[in-house]
């Protein structure tokens, strides 16, 4: 049933499939996880506020976000981010933006929800005496988050935000749906010029699968090094 | 904004015909509940045998099991679609792979086994947790009972983890409802790929999305209602729950 | 001379429940103050009042000259001119010892850092603790920790201190190096709340005892009245069980 399986194939597209298509994804997937963890971060302290102009759009904000598929989500913010772009700028027009900046947006966005949820349980593990006795010593809200609280959040948090990136890593071949030569949209293009879905599907799972279990497993070596100190 | 709002166009005829573009998209409501109700019993039975295999006392199965988990969950659940859909009729037998690209529905078929199995892991998972979280006296004392092994887990350990594992388990349905959307990739005319496809005939893109978004959040709603009630008719009095922790879509 | 902490008519509600009953208390200058009381009865939720950690609804309280309730008051300016220890210590963990006596100084009081570091060197050599400088929170035993809060809060060159039940999260072995400490401050005439059990200590060093039960201010006597000749029922029956051990 390898008989005819054609690693030729794959060697000859390597180039393409890295540097075009997982550069993408990676660079996606880094982005998208550094502005997703501010913003969520935000989010968290919104919805922790207590002040309900803040906790009510951010909690509605984030269960929209976890309630509807991705996919969905990708669509969604497809056609919206050129009206949002133009919105932002003024422009007569809705605003032509790139694949990367499309997809970045959304990513951003989507995964904002998740990693605010991450970062609120991890805000609400902090003791409350923490919070007190900054606050006893004369520190301010934005102090009293920003050296007490949130580095002992995002510290406990750590390998729980890791777990997160990677199952953003592995989505990020949803972009698929939206024509963008990220790692899988690279490997699908070569796939039907050529005909060689099944070795450049396979590849292609073979490669996510390395870089996933790779990444969880360091997670889980993190993890209990981290266990161990605390 | 220079877009153009027309809301009545849920009442248009679609491009089949037969239908209007409200109809259309009950269809597809239709066929992710179908999708995600079959991909989620699939994953609850794999997940569980998977489940158990990783807490009984034999390294093999141990491993086995976490070998599973490990290929399930760190492949995009987009590729385990194309794999199932894509490579495996090539790779089979000549004929069966004829007949499976051949068979009407196949996208439907393919779906059901790939989220399926992709859910399983997840659920292998909870149910593995669940079963550690239980106090290791309940094993040891089924044991001393003379229950064999087998017994432990159906008589014991395993009605006491589903009672513990609701509240997780419903978010992993909730999960499958969600993740059946990747199917569109495949053909699958689901909720979402009738809400794209009504954007592409009309041209009413923000309307076509706004429907399937709230259509998503009404399921959302009664399946979560629904699980509650689950769990008030299961609850066993003076047993907290128990939570797992919340990472992924 | 006006006190340097004056409560006036203090009530506090948690929904409907009253946990502070209309208490009245002053304490000046230099003055120590111990408040016990059985638990449950308001003694912590008062401390906490007093630098605004817990708002109150009815009454008044001011710190040398500042009223603690008034919305126009600056709370994190008043806070860091009062020193609180807490029951569980409350070090930031993820901070050394030295990080912790030098962060607040330099982020709240706009110490430059070689200012806020011979500080905080000077405090642990105090409390006994300079070894220990660039040591965790969490290499510290329970007695050391307390000993640094107490550092981390006279680094900040308080007008007065409050100390929340300071040893009674202690194993029985290390209360004593607390305690010796506090002494060590009343006797260098620092204004002193402290909230505790250490009878001990009371009739060592404090002015005057304040007792509670139930959310009211039963008792304010000199400590040797207290002790010797106590006014009401309740403190009587609290004292015998208390001291028997």
């Amino acid at each position: 049933m390898f008989a005819h399986f054609d690693f030729g194939e794959i060697v000859r597209s390597l180039p393409y499939l890295f540097y075009t298509g997982m550069t993408f994804t990676l660079l996606l997937t880094a982005l998208a996880t550094f502005i997703g963890i501010v913003v969520g971060t935000l989010l968290a302290l919104m919805r922790l506020s207590g002040i309900s102009f803040l906790t009510v759009p951010a909690a509605a904000y984030v269960n929209l976000m976890r309630s509807v598929p991705f996919v969905l989500m990708i669509f969604w913010f497809y056609f919206l981010v050129p009206y949002i772009g133009q919105w932002v700028t003024f422009s007569a027009q809705p605003l032509q933006v790139g694949a990367f900046a499309s997809s970045l947006v959304t990513f951003s966005l989507f995964e904002a929800a998740f990693f605010c949820e991450i970062m609120r349980a991890g805000i609400q593990s902090i003791p409350r005496g923490q919070v007190a006795a900054a606050q006893a010593l004369g520190m301010t809200y934005p102090m009293v988050m920003g050296y007490v609280v949130l580095p002992q959040a995002f510290r406990n948090m750590v390998p729980v935000l890791l777990t997160q990136t990677i199952v953003l890593f592995q989505d990020t071949s949803l972009v698929y749906v939206i024509s963008v030569t990220d790692f899988l949209g690279a490997a699908s293009k070569v796939a039907e010029r050529d005909g060689r879905l099944v070795e450049m599907y396979t590849f292609a799972a073979c490669v996510y699968f390395v870089i996933s279990f790779a990444a969880s497993r360091a997670v889980q070596v993190l993890q209990r090094r981290t266990a161990i100190i605390r | 904004m220079n877009y153009h709002w027309n809301w009545s166009i849920f009442w248009e005829l679609s491009p089949d015909g037969t239908h209007t573009y409200f109809a259309t998209l009950m269809l597809g409501t239709a066929w992710t509940l179908i999708t995600s109700a079959c991909a989620f019993t699939i994953a609850l039975v794999f997940g569980s045998i998977v489940g158990v295999l990783r807490t009984t006392p034999y390294s093999w199965a141990m491993r086995l099991g976490s070998l599973y988990v490990d290929v399930f969950r760190n492949v995009p659940l987009l590729v385990q679609m194309f794999l199932w859909y894509f490579v495996l009729p090539e790779l089979l037998p000549q004929a069966l792979g004829d007949w499976l690209k051949q068979l009407s529905d196949a996208s439907f078929y393919t779906a059901v086994v790939a989220l399926g199995l992709y859910m399983s892991a997840r659920i292998a998972e909870q149910i593995r947790a669940g079963i550690l979280s239980l106090p290791r006296g309940q094993r040891l004392a089924s044991l001393a009972l003379g229950m064999t092994l087998p017994q432990a887990y159906a008589y014991v350990l395993l009605p006491m983890t589903y009672r513990i594992l609701l509240p997780p388990l419903t978010s992993e349905l909730l999960n499958t409802i969600k993740n059946s959307a990747v199917a569109l990739t495949i053909g699958l005319m689901e909720l979402t790929a009738r809400a794209r496809a009504m954007q592409e005939f009309s041209f009413q893109v923000f309307e076509a999305f706004t429907a399937a978004t709230i259509i998503y959040i009404v399921i959302n709603m009664l399946v979560t209602f629904a699980m509650r009630m689950v769990e008030r008719r299961l609850t066993i009095p003076g047993y907290l729950g128990f939570k797992a922790p919340a990472v992924g879509h | 001379m006006s006190a340097m902490i004056d409560i006036a008519g203090l009530s506090k509600w948690y929904g409907a429940t009253q946990v502070l009953k209309d208490c009245s208390a002053a304490i000046a200058t230099a003055e120590v103050v111990v408040v016990c009381g059985p638990s449950g009865s308001g003694k912590s939720t008062l401390l906490k009042c007093v630098n605004g950690l817990e708002p109150f609804q009815q009454g008044r309280i001011s710190v040398d000259g500042v009223s603690v309730g008034d919305p126009k008051t600056n709370l994190p300016r008043l806070r860091a001119r009062i020193g609180m220890v807490f029951q569980h210590f409350e070090l930031f963990p993820h901070l050394s010892v030295r990080r912790n006596l030098t962060l607040p100084q330099i982020k709240v009081l706009r110490r430059s850092a070689d200012e806020a570091n011979a500080k905080a060197l000077r405090l642990l050599e105090r409390v006994g603790l300079s070894a220990y400088a660039d040591k965790f929170p969490g290499e510290l035993s329970g007695g050391q920790q307390q000993r640094v809060a107490i550092a981390r809060s006279l680094a900040m060159d308080p007008i007065a201190m409050l100390f929340d039940e300071p040893t009674s999260a202690l194993d029985p072995e290390m209360i004593q190096e607390v305690l010796d400490v506090m002494v060590g401050l009343a006797r260098d005439g620092m204004t002193m709340i402290v909230v505790t059990h250490e009878m001990g200590f009371a009739r060592k060093v404090a002015h005057r005892v304040v007792f509670m039960d139930k959310g009211e201010i039963v008792e304010n006597a000199p400590t040797a009245d207290f002790f010797e000749n106590p006014g009401s029922e309740r403190a009587r029956l609290f004292l015998s069980k208390i001291l028997q051990h």
